[in-house]
């Protein structure tokens, strides 16, 4: 049951590789956002350290563009959290997903 | 996905009131997300927390927390938390408020019950100005910075709150930005275990305020601009660590004191039990 990490461009260079790389899976995030209650604060598109999100180009009923995942890096999010612990609006939040 | 989604927070959040008033950019909503985490990690049941607050925009913060919340008069949330714990040790009473409410304002509720060792935590917001009045100059204002009160700078000399919170022999005191959520977390965690005054000073943006008048584009560049200027050294000289970052000064954040003081419960029960005691 031992899989290959999948290692996606945006991430940081392994520069000398652990003997036990191979163990460890790297976790995956599915995000989920209230648009409605985005404020367009630009603090998960910029804190995110995949960059997964970006603003979207509708507008909500307040009139702010909230945010959305990034068609390009659907599969990038790694469950770190960061989004959800920083977003102000209580907007955002991550779910593990269990790898098989 | 006809499934209902909710926010992992959603029985500690008052949801129907979302989103809450609080500016685009403003850090008010981490640092209720951050309490509401250590709330869950503590281990104390959900109704035996309780949030005081003043008058503020940090102050509306309980009225998003779902629990028994108290908003009170301006500067009068350290009082009223007093009398809430002496009448009910059980409870777990925060103190959470903007830096005008508890230090200018109420800043005597705050001597005395950091000199009592009051068993309360306080969490102080502080974002450098009076922001929901339309960001006038306080006591925390940095030293030359500008707002609406002084459009060429400012010329006061600001307070250091850990400085002083230590000097009143605080059994706990913190400093984080909003923008060290599991630092901060762990710190509020602690901080609720501790018998004694816990205080956290939490440094927050206000962009629409000081963020306009000292040239900070939104809430972005100025918590970036926070971020930046801050170093984390726990065992700092108080005295020190003013803050000053217009000048190149450092930030500095950390878990400054945690020291064993006897509080006041403490020392009630035990004068309460003495006089029992010996009357028998």
């Amino acid at each position: 049951m031992i899989k290959e990490p999948k290692i996606s461009e945006n991430q940081r260079e392994i520069w000398r590789e652990p003997l036990n790389f191979g163990r460890f899976a790297v976790p995956k995030g599915e995000i989920h956002i209230f648009p409605e209650r985005c404020k367009e604060c630009n603090y998960c598109t910029n804190y995110c350290p995949n960059q997964v999100l970006e603003r979207s180009p509708e507008v909500n009923v307040y009139g702010y563009h909230p945010v959305r995942v990034r068609e390009d890096k659907k599969d990038s999010c790694v469950a770190c959290g960061m989004c959800q612990s920083i977003c102000p609006d209580f907007a955002i939040f991550v779910k593990e997903v269990k790898i098989q | 996905m006809t499934e209902v989604e909710y926010h992992p927070k959603h029985d500690l959040i008052r949801e129907e009131r979302f989103p809450h008033v609080w500016c685009p950019g403003c850090g008010l909503g981490i640092e209720l997300q951050c309490y509401l985490n250590a709330l869950e990690k503590s281990g104390i049941p959900q109704n035996n927390h309780v949030l005081v607050s003043g008058i503020g925009c940090t102050a509306r913060i309980p009225g998003y927390a779902n629990l028994d919340t108290y908003h009170t008069t301006h500067g009068r949330g350290l009082p009223f938390a007093t009398g809430m714990k002496i009448a009910n040790p059980d409870l777990k009473v925060t103190v959470i408020s903007g830096d005008g409410d508890l230090f200018n304002i109420g800043g005597n509720h705050f001597i005395h019950a950091a000199r009592r060792n009051m068993d309360l935590l306080v969490i102080c917001s502080n974002n450098f100005n009076y922001g929901m009045t339309g960001g006038q100059h306080g006591s925390t204002t940095p030293p030359t910075s500008k707002s609406a009160s002084t459009p060429y700078g400012n010329i006061e000399p600001t307070f250091n709150l850990p400085y002083i919170a230590s000097a009143l022999g605080a059994s706990y005191v913190a400093r984080w930005t909003v923008m060290h959520p599991r630092q901060l977390t762990k710190s509020i965690r602690t901080a609720m275990d501790v018998k004694g005054f816990a205080f956290i000073e939490v440094l927050s943006p206000c962009p629409p305020n000081f963020g306009k008048f000292n040239g900070f584009k939104d809430g972005f560049e100025e918590m970036e601009f926070y971020r930046k200027s801050s170093v984390v050294q726990n065992d700092a000289k108080l005295e020190d660590i003013s803050i000053d970052p217009f000048h190149g000064k450092d930030i500095v954040l950390g878990d400054f004191v945690n020291r064993k003081r006897a509080s006041y419960i403490t020392l009630e029960h035990e004068l309460i039990d003495r006089i029992r005691g010996g009357g028998q």
